[in-house]
């Protein structure tokens, strides 16, 4: 078995130059993929996220690997690996800048230790746990090919050898005033532990720390350069063999576990930016997804966003679940202001789109289908243009998303056409629904426009519902039902007293 | 090497802070206690504090120190002496070297060198008092403490620290044996025990090219401070286990100061307490749950501080009751017994003297005062609901052995409720073995114990012309409370007002 890549079967490469899809910015997937790279900078994670799959297989592949990814155990291990590979680059990169030789190939030698720990590390960790992805498996049996080949082996051989040489290597360093001598180590006793037997019984628990914390300095100075020099002329044979490994051995990282370093860390972000809502009792699922059919199921979805900030602010998060059976194709929402329609629409394109990238989706279970493209139009409350310039707008954008779709895009329009009349609004949106459903798109169409839910079978009448108890309150659950927009009204009308029913008995003297 | 002057060992000390300290300093009106023990030493209120609010529970341990206040107050100008040459100690060094420790090795065995060549003088002042005095002190504290200052600290010994002293003077060279690490740091740095004739004299013990040298030219700057960073990591080590031991001789005096701090307090009160004529007396303490309270003259010791004449002692004999209700005349006493039972309860487990011509009782494993709290009456909750908030967390705390302490409990609901509330409450509490004093006007409360054995009832005096003894006596409750005497009391300026306690307004 061959192992290319952990996010492709193929092994094929992200193109260079890829941007962030139009409808990022509406589905606030800008804010998730900036969280989400957060502290993850050096592996270049953005342009990975740019690129949905549009293969079932493929998407299976990437699901299968995240879920192994899952375990505890083989995620300790690959954090472990990561951290060590971040540790080599670091080190590698550190011993390019030093000036002074010996120093430089310590440094550089201990890449080469830090790496070759990594790797059998790795190696072993996985050799230790249950793997069931494809991705996963081949890449544990390459690491135990790369691990067993000779040079592999010499390399790690030969450098624990200069290790131990080095590190049996005792010397003194004396300083009186300016001057500075180093001498092979001949015996003498350690001042300290005279001071600590003679003040002992004056110790009462534990005194403060008084040891200078030094940092494990990038550089020598210059002076302890220096010594390192006459230590290497004591002992010229020793350093003569760190020299000779250190050319030798030039370009020590494998290219696969490289490119795995990096891919992985696509799912790995993904698992730690959804642990916290996780743990704050919301579910994720894999979502199936079906290759014949628009059979769409989402149970307990939620806005990804939305609910990260929430689960940080220690708020509670509402989950919304929808379904679109048979000839469904179009959910149309609507439902009092902040009622949590926008919400339930980004969520729509947030599911579609986080199912194409192979990762665990918000809800308790979902059926998804893979679209070639998803499209978005919501409404820009600050857009300041006349009327008719942002009516205007908003046409030859929707009208921009039919051509460049085709029957397998997704749809997410919010609050389309609010800025004419009435009369517009009715005859545009009802076109716009009528010309997805023509087009057998799969979507959703946030509306005040009660008509518009239902104009066909294709559509799904969705309703932002509000506390019974409380009209005033917004329960953000978003249900399957007639589009009814005076109930709401009647509710908060009998509240406040002043339904007519009331307004009568009141007003009889 | 420690003092050991508050306890024989250093087991007994060091126990968590009770959870209602602050309960107790605002309700026994420690502050008054605390500024008479302290006098002018601000130090000695933060060590009075401690001592009263991390009561001993254990009679031998408050018999240890009883008997060590008892040699303080025959040789107080010793003990005073003693507790000064702690204070200077520890003061002149903070004067001195305040801010000298910086984070570099050089600094701080510079700073630990001269702070020591300060120290050890004063430690030859002490065991000078020690050799002079040894003979006149009797408790098992002082007498250890000055076997153990004369034994620890010989001339040789002193001779030993000063010549370490002189070694680690960082005007000196050093020599550092190491080894190399990973990336060709050096590791495990230690200095090497000085040669005797210095490193000057150091003669290489093979003639071949076993060394190797180099000077920083007189004007490289950044060399020498190099040559200063690798000497620092060189000497971290023994810089840090010289300050370490700076610190633990420096320590040694703090823990002096502050458990003589103590017993000069006590000094300090009872100078004050003897000038006006209140009797004091050692407690004898019982283990809790096996002696119940009996005093005479137990008076309220921050009362009486407050003013130039003597205040008015209650005698009381508890024998047998494991509940004490205190019924009768507002401003009459009440509240000043109750507090003259905490501050005195307080004082005992602190291994202190007490207001009082005689004075036992057990010891109690946790003092709790359930006082009205007048602020509280803004929250939100009711102030029913914040007295039972308060109850509940006294329940968290409280066991069997405690003493419990009520002033006007549940006043604040109508007298049903709240002796329903209070009936229900001490039944819990000394069925649980926690002893109660009551303070209440809650005639249906106190009145429905009448019946029972253990409960004893004092009541406020009041003479036949309306004027109050602040004497309290053995008395069932009466039905009929004194707000009219107050009140004529306040309104009738012509009669001159009595000396007066903080009596708490139903």
């Amino acid at each position: 078995m061959t192992f290319e890549s952990v996010l492709f079967r193929g092994g094929e490469q992200v193109p260079s130059g890829l941007s962030a899809p139009d409808h990022f910015v509406d589905f606030n997937l800008d804010q998730v993929v900036d969280a989400l790279t957060a502290r993850r900078e050096p592996y270049e994670l953005t342009p990975l996220f740019f690129m949905p799959l549009h293969d079932a297989n493929e998407v299976r592949y990437r699901q299968a690997a995240c879920r192994d990814l899952e375990d505890t155990v083989v995620r300790r291990a690959i954090d472990h690996f990561a951290a060590e590979m971040g540790a080599v680059r670091q080190r590698r990169e550190h011993a390019l800048q030093l000036r002074h030789r010996y120093h430089r190939y310590r440094w550089y030698r201990e890449a080469v230790r830090v790496y070759a720990e990594a790797v059998k590390t790795l190696r072993d960790d996985l050799h230790r746990v249950g793997l069931h992805s494809e991705a996963m498996i081949s890449l544990r049996e390459y690491l135990e090919d790369y691990a067993r080949s000779s040079a592999f082996i010499a390399l790690v051989e030969e450098g624990d050898s200069i290790d131990e040489e080095l590190a049996a290597i005792r010397y003194t360093v004396q300083i009186v005033g300016s001057r500075v001598t180093v001498r092979r180590y001949e015996g003498g006793d350690d001042y300290r532990r005279d001071v600590e037997r003679t003040f002992s019984k004056f110790k009462q628990g534990d005194a403060k720390n008084r040891l200078v914390i030094y940092p494990e300095r990038a550089d020598l100075n210059h002076v302890e350069a220096q010594v390192l020099e006459l230590v290497a002329a004591l002992f010229p044979q020793s350093f003569g063999r760190l020299s000779d490994y250190c050319v030798s051995n030039q370009a020590f990282i494998d290219p696969h576990l490289q490119r795995f370093d990096r891919e992985v860390q696509l799912y790995l972000a993904w698992l730690d930016f959804i642990a916290p809502m996780r743990a704050g009792g919301l579910m994720f699922c894999y979502p199936k997804v079906p290759t014949a059919s628009k059979r769409t199921n989402v149970v307990d979805g939620f806005d990804v966003a939305l609910a990260a900030k929430l689960i940080h602010e220690g708020g509670t998060v509402v989950t919304n679940g929808f379904s679109l059976e048979e000839d469904e194709r179009i959910l149309v929402v609507t439902g009092p202001n902040q009622g949590g329609k926008t919400t339930f629409a980004r969520m729509f394109g947030q599911l579609h789109y986080l199912a194409a990238l192979g990762l665990p989706v918000p809800g308790t279970e979902a059926t998804l289908s893979l679209p070639d493209r998803i499209f978005s139009h919501f409404e820009k409350e600050e857009d300041i243009e006349t009327l008719r310039g942002r009516l205007e707008d908003e046409l030859v954008r929707i009208h921009e998303m039919f051509e460049q779709a085709t029957s397998d895009s997704v749809f997410v329009i919010n609050e389309g056409f609010s800025s004419t009349t009435l009369t517009d609004s009715v005859f545009l949106g009802g076109e716009v629904v009528r010309r997805m459903i023509e087009r057998d798109l799969l979507g959703v169409y946030v509306t005040f426009i009660d008509e518009l839910a239902s104009i066909s079978k294709a559509t799904v009448s969705m309703v932002a519902t509000v506390d019974p108890e409380d009209p005033a309150k917004r329960t953000l659950h978003i249900v399957r039902q007639p589009a009814d927009g005076l109930a709401y009204t009647a509710a908060i009308v009998s509240k406040y007293g002043v339904s007519y029913a009331q307004l009568k008995e009141r007003i009889v003297p | 090497m420690r003092p050991l002057l508050l306890a024989p060992s250093d087991a007994a000390s060091g126990l968590p802070q009770i959870a209602n300290a602050d309960d107790l300093i605002r309700d026994l009106e420690l502050p008054t206690l605390l500024s008479a023990m302290s006098g002018d030493d601000e130090y000695i209120w933060g060590i009075a504090r401690q001592s009263l609010l991390l009561p001993l529970v254990d009679p031998p341990s408050i018999r240890y120190r009883q008997e060590a206040l008892e040699d303080a107050l025959e040789h107080p100008s010793v003990v005073r002496e003693l507790y000064d040459i702690a204070t200077e100690a520890v003061e002149s060094e903070k004067e001195r070297f305040f801010g000298m420790f910086r984070d570099n090795p050089d600094s701080t065995l510079g700073g630990s060198v001269r702070l020591l060549e300060l120290l050890v003088p004063m430690l030859r002042r002490l065991r000078a008092v020690a050799d002079r005095h040894v003979a006149e002190f009797g408790s098992q504290a002082f007498t250890g403490f000055y076997a153990m200052l004369r034994e620890q600290l010989s001339d040789e010994y002193l001779d030993e620290v000063e010549r370490h002293i002189r070694n680690l003077d960082p005007r000196r060279g050093v020599e550092l044996a190491t080894r190399m690490g990973h990336v060709g740091e050096t590791l495990d740095y230690r200095v090497l025990r000085p040669r005797r004739n210095g490193w000057r004299d150091w003669i290489p013990s093979v003639m071949s090219r076993s060394s190797y040298s180099f000077e920083i030219p007189p004007r490289d700057h950044a060399g020498f401070r190099a040559l200063g960073d690798m000497r620092g990591r060189g000497i971290n080590e023994v810089a840090n286990a010289l300050g370490q031991s700076s610190d633990h001789v420096r320590g040694f005096f703090a823990g002096l100061r502050q458990e003589l701090a103590f017993y000069v307090g006590c000094l300090n009160l009872a100078d004050r307490l003897a000038a006006k004529g209140e009797p004091t007396c050692m407690p004898i303490v019982a283990a809790a749950g096996e002696a119940d309270l009996t005093a005479t003259d137990l008076y309220d010791v921050s009362l009486s501080l407050q003013f130039d004449e003597r205040v008015v002692g209650n005698d009381i004999d508890g024998s047998g009751a494991s509940a004490v209700f205190i019924t009768g005349a507002n401003g009459g006493g009440k509240s000043t017994f109750l507090r003259s039972v905490g501050l005195a309860h307080l004082m005992m487990q602190a291994g202190m003297f007490v207001g009082a011509t005689s004075f036992a009782d057990a010891v109690s494993t946790g003092l709790f005062t359930h006082y009205p709290r007048e602020e509280d009456t803004t929250m939100q909750k009711g102030k029913l609901e914040e007295e039972l908030a308060r109850i509940s967390e006294i329940a968290d705390h409280i066991g069997p052995g405690a003493l419990l302490l009520c002033n006007e409990s549940f006043a604040s609901t109508n007298e049903r409720e709240g002796a329903e509330i209070g009936r229900q409450l001490v039944r819990a509490m000394t069925e649980s073995g926690v002893r109660v004093v009551y303070v209440t006007h809650l005639f249906d409360l106190a009145h429905s114990f009448e019946n029972e054995d253990a409960v004893l009832f004092l009541r406020a005096e009041r003479r036949s012309d309306g004027g109050r003894t602040f004497r309290l006596h053995e008395a069932r409750p009466l039905e009929t409370s004194y707000g009219e005497d107050l009140y004529r009391q306040i309104f009738d300026s012509s009669r001159a007002a009595a000396q007066g306690g903080s009596g708490t307004q139903p």
